[in-house]
């Protein structure tokens, strides 16, 4: 077929297509696991996870990825049987659907990689005893078929709607007609305007009293503005609720079959009414971006009668183009624009002042600063803007980690409760992307060396249930993600030992660790408390290379931990790495960029206020006292004698550590974009990259982390006073 | 006035595919909705020429957009084409006796759309 870049579109259609199932799949069947400990599932939810699979299948199937539509068969069968009561779910088959997830993850990834759909180099691993075979597979559950024989709807309710039901809406009306409740037709008038907003309130109006079963829409309607729908609804609370419900719309209600106290009814017991969500009322209100969609919309399709309201018209196109998906490399490449306009803007700033000392030339020099400015502003706007595009919420990380989470404490046979906290803090899209495994890394070791095992923590009177808890927030320009278990907290006399074994550390340096110390050893290669390797996190292989790969985004990670009680990681990552505020210090006369987020304050200095501890200069700030490291000598051109009248000093924090950094000079403050240095200059660990200032000069961009980081290395012998510790 | 035609499909990738193959075979431009709602939308404000759509969507299913075509003066002979998987005989039944057009299976090749297309577009030419 000659489809050439149409099918190439399809082609990526299907596989972000396929991305957002597997993340919807995964959120819906966490909500399904918790459910079914504790009641019945959601049957949206269950027709929801059903319908994805389905259209999986036939998408796979359309793509030619035969595993994975023969993945999708399987479970879309499966699902078919549970959301039409023919099985429920059992923990086996909850596995299994869990380990689905994890299949179309794999297949979808070589494809990606490979950009071959044929994906031959996939094979199924799934354990196959995890499906059908399963002692409990659909058995020992209830399955509503059992009790007693279906109602025949054919009976009670109109042909007339039975033969627009599908199976599965057929399904949901006879079991509820078998629970004995009343089913309701609800005639609304909806405005075809606005009724995508219209239909969403009703929805959240009638969640609580019933399950919708279906719409219907009618052709009755004479006003051809407005919609005629009945709402086929099956009525789980008294018609006194539905009226309150109802308050305020205007409904035409007519019983269709009244409730009934059948044999197997539940009329009066409390139906577990389906998690009302609070998300109507965010979709109901239009804002301005969506208004504009809906203006170019509107060009596109020609209007039919329906000038004279054509731009109320074109509100209620409103959902047609709610959201936009982008490649991250379009962005990355509009946020290069971005830093060569700056670049641009940088010289004209430069430009215009230099006008301004030409006295002839002042009215001009002052309108080019003017209209400078306003551009200026603009582009800190666009700037802005873009940052605010590449931003995604952790969720899409967490997500991913609860699943993980789950199948980790069943390998290891603990009972672990995560709890997330911040899941809607945004981060920039790449940092989320290369956070996951760290951050995963670290949970699985809180899994599997934190958390004790069951017996363990029965004896040590905890509960049974280890706690996880994963949080995000934002302070400043920093994310900070926690990762806290409950579980034996890390025994830094084991620690010590082991790097002592391992050569990390002699007995002598060892004495004089302080406690936040020898916790940090567990970041060198080969240090580890465990004695035996596990499947779940190897050996003491590991929290290095977490390490090293936080690092490298300019992150941090720390570590708290107190026996007995629990164990604490912090990794506190910058916003974005885009695009960053940077103060420009010269040294020796070369230019340099401090990130300003790691820069805590700046103050004069002086050689006079410098005091020695232990061979390193310090200076005593409010009281504390303050490492000092003069940046000529990091540089390896170190000058002689004592600092210059006049110094400027950088108070650079990150996480937990202070450190001063000299400078001879502040020349001002500047958004800088970070081109990394290449590959061949990869040794080169001072520095996080390289910007364009705007004078046409290259400027090296300090790496914070990586300067605190050595300092402190090589000065092993410098114990920072706990008093530094915040 | 070229004419339109709508798919109806929750699925874009499913929307990309049939758009991708009927482009160059079927001269016609080409409107999308996510679903039953917003194809009810869509209707009243342009003349479909055909409309292709999914059985199973949330909240207004394919049958019932079918049946609100029929029962509607202006949309009665507008040719429907359901595109659906095999798993459900009693959907597809009800779709053709609710007076779908036609009824192609998922997965289907782009030959076969086009195929289902054109010759209802033909069939709707000979009659007027």
């Amino acid at each position: 077929m000659s489809k050439g870049s149409q099918g190439n579109k399809a082609m990526k259609e299907f596989l972000s297509e396929a991305q957002d199932f597997v993340e919807s799949l995964s959120r819906n069947l966490i909500e399904i696991d918790k459910a079914v400990k504790t009641g019945e599932p959601d049957p949206d939810m269950v027709n929801e996870v059903f319908r994805g699979w389905h259209t999986l299948k036939g998408l796979a199937s359309t793509f030619g990825v035969e595993p994975l539509s023969l993945l999708a068969h399987d479970e879309e069968s499966l699902l078919d049987d549970i959301r039409l009561g023919r099985k429920v779910f059992t923990p086996h088959i909850l596995d299994s659907l869990f380990e689905s997830i994890e299949e179309v993850t794999k297949i979808l990834g070589i494809i990606n990689e490979s950009g071959d759909i044929k994906a031959t180099g996939y094979s199924d691993t799934r354990t196959k005893t995890t499906r059908g075979q399963a002692p409990d597979s659909g058995a020992s559950g209830q399955s509503e078929d059992d009790n007693t024989s279906l109602v025949d709807p054919k009976n009670l309710i109109d042909s007339e709607i039975l033969e627009v039901l599908t199976e599965f809406e057929e399904h949901r009306l006879q079991i509820n007609l078998q629970q004995g409740q009343a089913i309701y037709k609800l005639r609304i008038s909806f405005s075809l305007m606005s009724i995508d907003q219209e239909l969403e309130d009703i929805k959240g109006r009638l969640r609580p009293v019933g399950e919708v079963i279906t719409y219907l829409p009618s052709s009755e309607s004479n006003d051809p503005d407005m919609l005629d729908i009945d709402v086929l609804l099956a009525l789980h609370q008294n018609r006194k609720d539905l009226d309150t419900a109802l308050e305020g719309v205007s409904a035409d209600i007519g019983t269709l079959v009244p409730a009934k106290m059948t044999p197997g009814a539940r009329f009066d017991t409390v139906i577990p009414a389906p998690p009302t969500a609070e998300q109507p009322s965010d979709s109901l209100v239009t804002d301005h971006d969506a208004a504009a969609a809906s203006e170019i919309e509107r060009q596109e399709i020609p209007g039919r009668g329906l000038v004279p309201q054509q731009k109320e018209q074109s509100i209620s196109l409103r959902s047609v183009s709610q959201s936009v998906r982008v490649d991250i490399g379009k962005l990355d490449h509009l946020m290069n624009v971005v830093g060569e306009l700056n670049i641009i803007r940088n010289s004209i700033t430069k430009i215009s002042d230099e006008l301004r000392s030409i006295n002839e030339q002042r009215d001009l020099a002052n309108e080019l600063h003017r209209v400078s400015r306003g551009f200026d502003r603009r582009l800190a706007e666009m700037q802005e803007g873009i940052l605010e595009v590449r931003m995604v919420p952790v969720s899409q990380m967490f997500d991913r980690l609860s699943r993980m989470t789950r199948k980790m404490s069943r390998g290891v046979e603990k009972e672990i409760n995560l709890v997330i906290s911040g899941a809607d803090t945004e981060v920039d899209k790449l940092i989320i992307e290369e956070l996951s495994d760290p951050v995963m890394h670290i949970i699985r070791n809180a899994i599997s060396h934190g958390i004790e095992d069951t017996g363990e923590r029965r004896a040590g009177g905890k509960p049974e249930f280890g706690t996880v808890a994963l949080t995000a927030y934002q302070k400043g320009n920093h994310i900070l993600i926690e990762v806290e278990d409950d579980g034996a907290g890390i025994d830094g006399e084991k620690i010590l030992e082991v790097a002592i074994d391992k050569g990390q550390l002699s007995r002598e340096a060892a004495a004089s660790l302080s406690e936040r110390e020898i916790l940090n050893l567990i970041f060198l290669p080969g240090v580890t408390t465990t004695a035996e390797a596990n499947e779940l996190s190897g050996r003491g292989v590991g929290m290095d290379v977490v390490k090293t790969n936080i690092s490298a985004l300019s992150g941090v990670v720390e570590v708290q931990s107190e026996l007995g009680i629990g164990t604490k990681f912090t990794i506190t990552m910058p916003v974005t790495l885009a695009i960053i505020p940077a103060l420009l210090v010269s040294v020796d006369e070369n230019t340099f960029a401090v990130p300003l987020n790691t820069v805590a304050e700046a103050l004069t200095i002086s050689g006079a206020d410098v005091k020695k501890v232990m061979g390193i200069e310090t200076f005593t700030l409010r009281g504390q006292t303050l490492p000092l490291c003069r940046m000529d000598g990091f540089f390896e051109r170190p000058r002689q004698g004592p600092i210059p009248k006049g110094s400027r000093l950088l108070v650079a924090s990150l996480g937990q550590r202070r450190l001063g950094l000299v400078v001879d000079e502040l020349l001002g403050q500047q958004d800088v974009v970070i081109k990394t240095l290449g590959r061949s200059l990869d040794e080169t660990r001072f520095f996080a990259g390289a910007t364009d200032l705007g004078d046409q000069k290259l400027s090296l961009v300090i790496d914070t982390a990586a300067v605190i980081e050595v300092f402190f290395t090589s000065n092993e012998d410098f114990t920072q006073p706990a008093a530094l510790v915040e | 006035m070229t004419s339109r035609l709508l798919i109806v499909d929750d699925s874009r990738a499913m929307r990309a595919f049939v758009r991708g193959s009927l482009r160059g075979f079927v001269d016609c431009e080409i409107d999308e909705a996510s679903s039953g709602f917003e194809a009810l939308r869509l209707l009243p404000r342009t003349d479909y020429k055909m409309v292709i759509t999914d059985i199973n969507m949330p909240d207004i299913n394919g049958l019932e957009l079918i049946k609100f075509m029929r029962a509607s003066e202006r949309y009665r002979d507008v040719p429907i084409i359901i595109i659906s998987t095999h798993s459900s005989k009693q959907d597809q039944e009800k779709a053709l006796e609710l007076g779908a057009s036609a009824f192609l299976p998922k997965p289907f090749t782009p030959p076969e759309i086009v195929n289902v297309v054109t010759a209802l577009i033909d069939e709707k030419g000979s009659e007027s």
